[in-house]
């Protein structure tokens, strides 16, 4: 199986970015909750990438993935040539405003953050690289 | 993704199934452009929707703001995985959801 997939970075290859990664979840048993959060948090920050990374222009989105077992987990990587963005520093919204007036958008983020277990960016050599983990079994509820 | 919709009167029922994300966002968007006008009770039907992404959360949030000012919207039928997003994303205070 390939662990790298290039892809043009356009909302139109979605389907082909999430079919990718869903080929590396069948390898594992991963409940359907985790399976969405995953897929959910790839599709933003693809998504993102493909809106914003390249202005007007076009350009690629290079993923990678890492299973790691014991605890089970994967590991997905971004690249892209586009200008410098740390998603990351995006600030979170505020989920206390009446919808009246909630900002439609900028949940995406936001999302990923809450879903994903270890998020990291870098700039290096020209290229942005986001790295997201994720363990796939049902977490051992402790204290939180 | 599957839209199906029910319209009696001022009634409009939105039954949704399979994934609601980035690439058909835009297609109930353009359904609820269409068949919103003049409807005072709206909803939606989430008993199939397996999937829902943020771009899928601005639509429900859009529907709900042009619901304000014209009538009412429910969500009903929301399965666990869905319901987590609108729990951590605080779509649980700003929804009727039954």
């Amino acid at each position: 199986m390939n662990h790298e997939l290039r892809i043009i970075a356009s909302t139109e290859h979605l389907s082909q970015v999430t079919d990718f990664i869903e080929q590396h979840l069948d390898q594992v048993n991963c409940p359907p909750k985790i399976r969405m959060q995953v897929l959910m948090a790839v599709e933003e920050i693809y998504v993102n990438i493909a809106h914003y990374a390249y202005g007007s222009g076009q350009g690629d989105a290079i993923l990678r993935t890492v299973l790691t077992s014991d605890p089970d987990a994967i590991t997905i990587t971004f690249a892209d040539n586009g200008k410098p963005y740390n998603p990351l520093q995006q600030k979170d919204p505020d989920l206390t405003l009446p919808a009246s007036r909630r900002p439609i958008g900028g949940l995406g983020i936001f999302l990923t953050k809450k879903f994903m277990d270890q998020l990291s960016y870098s700039y290096q050599d020209g290229q942005n690289i986001f790295t997201m983990t994720k363990r796939l079994e049902t977490h051992e509820t402790s204290t939180s | 993704m599957t839209i199906k919709v029910t319209k009696k009167g001022k009634n409009l029922t939105v039954f949704l199934g399979g994934r609601l994300d980035t690439s058909t966002a835009p297609e109930l968007e353009k359904t609820l452009q269409q068949q919103l006008n003049g409807i005072t009770n709206l909803i939606f039907d989430l008993a199939e929707l397996e999937y829902i992404s943020s771009a899928g959360l601005r639509i429900l949030l859009a529907a709900h703001k042009t619901m304000l000012t014209q009538g009412s919207m429910k969500v009903i039928h929301v399965n666990e995985v869905v319901m987590e997003v609108f729990d951590i994303t605080g779509f649980v205070e700003i929804l009727t959801i039954e």
